[in-house]
């Protein structure tokens, strides 16, 4: 019999024992979301079924459920507009569906955050198996060259803390941000201990300071975040998901073009730092990386714990933003590498990226599996122990 | 009373079909040993795009200690509420890992080493109530599990479950209780634990 010991801790009040998707609805009320337009999907419907019970009873939340995922992102494009903080869930088939409407955002800098829960896919695919097949669409799903922000969580309590890391950055550089969470990630249950409100970082997008006459709404500006007023309160301001000029009218003059297509790009780039986030586990001498994301990642941890205690220099990179991909922070741990492990349960998403970072130094192996089951600890040491 | 034990990673597996109440009843028992008992608790699950009748499964890892990898490698307890989910899950047991069955769903064992109760059977006849098997199963794993304490399992029912049928699935837990406890008085002294 093992050892008795002492009660590890006693019941904590805001300790509660959630689903990852639960996780996300904490961590957006705590954000402030007030707005849900959504259609539910497996596996994502808990976060519109939590929403629709939590929403109504705030005073001025509002779920509402649409007729599609179309119209779901234009709802809450709608909602964030008019200067809710808003939000949206879904899976593969639904995320297809809103890329138009993903693209307008883009253009017309609304802030909002989409969480994707990624299921078995191509289409229909397998509606209650994890997979990691959209890291690419969410880059680069809608059309047209255009910077986007997508996060990404393995555990519940990163369900919590990205989301709010989500909506914070949606605000503060007035971009789309898409979360994806993967089946395995949502729909396991932890114990999170709810944050104080308060504990986190709150950011709500500026709004303008000068009088309405004033007011340029997408003029430039060394952030190259516009200020943004919500509609109806006073500023007359455009909206269009056609090319446009600082005052928001439509124009095709190509030095107006440019100017707003390199201040899009410009808004997010040059914030690289505050936008990236990676978790590194012993990565000082590691000799193998082990770069992984989403419940993969957990997988990974389990088999750099065990292959260092077989003797290996394993180490993890743990990406918690995909895009804009964490390029400086890969190139610091990439030096002393002899070899990069990209374990993914799709056909090598994350591999390319790496691949394109690397400039050749470390060999770039990758782990792939899409038969809809997690790829175990297990597969990831065997291949550490074989390179 | 029971006391705390330290866990390195015991996991566990509740399998059957769907509609049988796995899910809630993995729910229920998680959050009893998180919450209230203090362990780190790892819930995953898996199921057919059928709501009844199709495979329906509920995995727990349980530990003293932060989990990485949240799923079931090798179980230490199987728990199968269906012939299908016993035959599919056997070899998913570690050695020296134990299988409780609910008997009177599953008639052939791979083992003659298991633990048999008759879940389904003692909820329709007792109380009437097929659906309550997860209940008395849940009763029945709080004596069979050295580190739950039944007082635990009551208090998550009560904050899990709908106060409507609180009653219900008291009784349903108490019934599984003292069964296990009169069939297997012994049942703890079983376990090893790596």
């Amino acid at each position: 019999m093992p050892s008795k010991v002492k009660k590890p801790n006693r019941r904590n009040e805001r300790a509660i024992f959630a689903l990852g998707n639960e996780a996300v609805v904490e961590g957006a009320l705590l954000a402030g979301c007030s707005f849900f337009g959504g259609y539910p999907i497996t596996p994502s419907t808990e976060i519109a079924e939590i929403m629709a019970d939590r929403l109504p009873r705030l005073d001025d939340g509002v779920f509402i459920q649409m007729e599609d995922e179309i119209a779901s992102l234009g709802a809450v494009i709608g909602a964030s507009l008019a200067g809710r903080k808003a939000m949206t869930a879904t899976s593969g088939p639904g995320f297809s569906l809103m890329q138009e409407h993903i693209g307008y955002a883009c253009m017309a800098e609304v802030p909002l955050v989409i969480v994707n829960v990624m299921r078995g896919g191509p289409s229909t695919g397998l509606p209650t198996s994890p997979a990691q097949g959209d890291v690419q669409q969410a880059r680069w799903g809608t059309h047209g060259d255009h910077p986007i922000i997508v996060l990404s969580a393995s555990d519940v309590h990163e369900c919590l803390e990205m989301t709010v890391r989500a909506f914070n950055l949606a605000e503060k550089y007035r971009s789309p941000v898409i979360l994806l969470l993967d089946e395995i990630t949502a729909h396991t249950r932890e114990k999170i201990t709810l944050p104080e409100p308060g504990s986190f970082e709150i950011f709500t997008r500026i709004k303008p300071s000068m009088p309405p006459e004033w007011f340029v709404p997408y003029e430039e500006s060394m952030r190259g975040v516009p200020p943004m007023p919500p509609l109806g309160a006073g500023y007359r301001f455009h909206v269009t998901g056609l090319t446009h000029d600082v005052h928001g009218y439509p124009t095709s003059r190509p030095e107006e073009v440019q100017n707003l297509m390199q201040r899009l790009f410009r808004k997010i780039d040059q914030f690289f730092y505050d936008i990236q986030f990676v978790e590194e586990t012993a990565c000082d001498d590691a000799e193998i990386l082990v770069i992984a994301y989403g419940c993969v990642a957990r997988s990974a941890h389990l088999a750099v714990v065990q292959a260092r205690e077989k003797g290996l220099k394993a180490g993890l990179i743990k990406l918690k933003t995909l895009f804009p991909f964490p390029r400086p922070a890969m190139e610091k741990l990439m030096q002393h590498c002899r070899v990069l492990v990209v374990p993914e349960m799709n056909m090598g998403q994350i591999s390319r990226e790496v691949k394109r970072v690397n400039n050749g130094r470390a060999q770039v192996r990758t782990l792939n599996r899409v038969d809809g089951q997690i790829i175990t600890p297990g597969q990831i040491l065997k291949l550490l122990q074989k390179v | 009373m029971k006391a705390s034990m330290e866990l390195q990673r015991f996991e566990l597996r509740l399998s059957g079909l769907g509609g049988q109440g796995i899910l809630t009843l993995g729910k229920v028992l998680g959050a009893g040993l998180a919450i209230e008992e203090g362990y780190e608790v790892s819930q995953t699950q898996s199921y057919g795009p059928e709501a009844r009748g199709g495979a329906s499964r509920s995995d727990l890892v349980i530990s003293s200690h932060s989990i990485s990898y949240p799923k079931p490698e090798q179980l230490d307890l199987l728990v199968a509420m269906s012939q299908e989910a016993c035959n599919l899950y056997y070899r998913h047991l570690k050695p020296g890992g134990l299988l409780l069955v609910d008997d009177s769903l599953v008639k052939q064992t791979p083992t003659n080493i298991y633990w048999g109760l008759p879940f389904t059977s003692l909820a329709v006849q007792k109380l009437g109530m097929p659906q309550a098997a997860n209940m008395v199963l849940l009763g029945a794993l709080a004596h069979f599990l050295p580190f739950i304490q039944p007082r635990s399992m009551k208090k998550s029912l009560e904050r899990n479950l709908s106060p409507r049928f609180l009653e219900g699935n008291l009784k349903a837990f108490q019934l599984g209780l003292t069964h296990a406890r009169k069939k297997y008085p012994d049942a703890q002294e079983q376990w090893t634990f790596s």
